[in-house]
């Protein structure tokens, strides 16, 4: 009874958050919707018990990944106008799309979900179930090597990013700071004997 | 008498009735609340002195006094200052984002606060004992510099957005270093769940905390720590010299002082989970100790959670009163060049003191 009313309200904020992210005319308030979106999923997947996911999904969207984003709108002077000048242009580009991704999603959800129970409540697992030792013990053995690609893959992309930006530009200015740290009272400050004036 | 003890007996009978009819949903929202009175209402009288403790302290060192006038020795200062906070008008500024500004307060304080749910009191109070309770607060506290950047940004003032901008790489960047500190507390307790990692550090006595085989990573957390917090040596986001306050330039009376609670109520948190990740949390230093093995002192009580965490908090106004503020780029310096080298390579330690079962992981400790 209350999992199903909660289960209603969240995902009614989920999707009046969703909706705000493509409506909000200032980009700042567009990324602030994406982040209720997220922490709302994420409560949807606590309700499924499947606490490791939701804690991730809120640690690495909410935490980092939306902070970044946040940085970049704050600091891009987007003109909301101008962006929306093609929206007639493209429109039938975005239904199709949109449409695309509805009779995908009604495919897995109608044509699927043959005893596989979807629209069922799963039935709650023992309080001793632990969610993260579960997905752990499969990562680790089952799809072990799925997942090190993947984390190779990640590798290559912060290794990129860093290539990418690490640029030699001329006239460029660096502390070199194994010299500061050597740095000596002697090299720096010179006592200097002033003979008083006399007059 | 007899008629009082029958009374408070009939008294009892009738609550203990009124309590079982209540349906289980309402009692169990009950006990609840009564769990979250019971941490928060602390935490904010320990809030209150702390920003007295960090003036008198921070006083003492400097070779002043420190507020000493309102009530014997200053102590009722912290509620002169509620009160002058609570009744200073609120003011928004002109194309500030109204509704926004408003909200950058609630948004750093709740994180805050709510943090508090996994955070394991002694060795059977915790509001919340959840599997994951390590990630739920690596979650909570990196949610914490929303408040910051919201309050930059919508206060519409260049001094506000320089602040939270600081401020906001400032925590990204050590948000890292102190994950990866975590990784290695993980690897020694073998639990998510912060009441097993402190249960894990039980043993014949205080060689069998985490403090001794994770010193590195102990220094890394709670130095990444004080500058999640934004607090000296790594406050640059407030930096008044450069730029007056910082994200909160904007805010006065009690939206600066919400600011403020969060803030005191995070380094609060950090030293908790210090005491609780390397120090054992409520376990007694003395546990092990011949001769006080059957006395209260060697037994695990909240008291010696506290004793630890008054003991970091005194750090943390140690390193105010005592260093320098960093450059910023020194700042950056520590949190990616070295703090993040150091926790990777510890983490590869404790792999190869796993595998030869050196330290914690030897058998029978």
């Amino acid at each position: 009874m209350i999992p199903t009313i909660l289960f209603y309200a969240f995902a009614a904020i989920l999707l009046i958050a969703a909706f705000g992210v493509i409506t909000a005319r200032n980009p700042v308030h567009a990324a602030l919707f994406l982040v209720l979106a997220f922490v709302q999923s994420a409560a949807l997947w606590l309700l499924m018990e499947a606490e490791f996911l939701a804690i991730v999904l809120v640690l690495v969207y909410v935490g980092a990944v939306m902070v970044l984003l946040l940085f970049v709108v704050m600091m891009l002077d987007i003109n909301v106008e101008t962006m929306r000048e093609g929206f007639t242009r493209y429109v039938w580009i975005g239904g199709l799309v949109a449409l695309l991704v509805a009779v995908e999603i009604g495919h897995v959800v109608w044509f699927r979900s043959e005893g596989m129970q979807f629209l069922s409540t799963p039935e709650p697992f023992p309080a001793d179930y632990s969610n993260t030792r579960e997905l752990g013990s499969v990562l680790y053995t089952e799809h072990v090597y799925a997942f090190e690609i993947a984390a190779v893959i990640l590798l290559l992309a912060i290794v990129a990013a860093i290539t990418l930006t690490m640029r030699r530009r001329p006239g460029l200015k660096a502390q070199n700071v194994a010299k500061q740290v050597a740095v000596r009272r002697e090299d720096r400050v010179r006592l200097v004997k002033v003979e008083p004036t006399k007059d | 008498m007899d008629w009082l003890t029958g009374m408070l007996a009939d008294t009892e009978l009738r609550l203990t009735a009124v309590w079982a009819a209540l349906p289980e949903f309402v009692r169990f929202v009950l006990v609840d609340l009564f769990k979250i009175l019971v941490v928060v209402v602390p935490l904010f009288i320990a809030v209150a002195y702390f920003t007295y403790w960090e003036r008198r302290i921070i006083g003492w060192i400097q070779n002043r006094l420190g507020p000493n006038r309102v009530g014997w020795e200053g102590v009722l200062q912290p509620f002169a200052d509620l009160i002058k906070m609570l009744f200073k008008q609120v003011i928004v500024p002109g194309n500030a984002n109204r509704f926004l500004f408003l909200l950058a307060p609630i948004v750093a304080l709740i994180p805050a606060l709510a943090v508090w749910a996994a955070v394991p009191m002694s060795e059977s109070f915790v509001i919340a004992d959840i599997n994951a309770g390590l990630l739920y607060v690596l979650a909570l506290t990196s949610m914490g510099v929303y408040g910051v950047i919201l309050a930059g940004w919508a206060s519409n003032s260049k001094y506000a957005f320089l602040g939270a901008m600081r401020c906001a790489a400032q925590i990204v960047a050590y948000e890292i270093a102190m994950g990866f500190a975590l990784v290695g507390v993980l690897m020694a307790g073998g639990s998510l769940n912060l009441g097993d990692i402190v249960r894990a550090q039980e043993g014949t006595s205080v060689l069998s905390w985490f403090l001794w085989p994770l010193f590195p990573l102990f220094l890394v957390y709670f130095i990444s720590g004080v500058a999640e917090t934004n607090r000296s040596p790594f406050d640059v986001a407030e930096g008044e010299s450069e730029i007056v306050a910082g994200f909160h330039v904007e805010y006065g009376g009690i939206g600066f002082g919400l600011f403020f609670v969060a803030e005191y109520a995070n380094m609060i948190l950090i030293t908790a989970l210090t005491a609780t990740f390397f120090l054992g949390g409520w376990l007694s230093p003395f546990a092990g100790v011949p001769g006080l093995a059957e006395t209260w002192i060697a037994a695990p009580s909240f008291g010696w959670l506290a004793a630890k965490m008054a003991f970091f908090s005194f750090c943390f106004l140690w390193f105010r009163a005592t260093f320098p503020r960093y450059r910023y780029d020194q700042i950056m310096r520590l949190g990616w060049k070295v703090f993040i080298p150091i926790t990777i390579v510890w983490i590869a330690v404790e792999g190869v003191m796993a595998a030869f079962e050196i330290g914690p992981w030897a058998a029978g400790i």
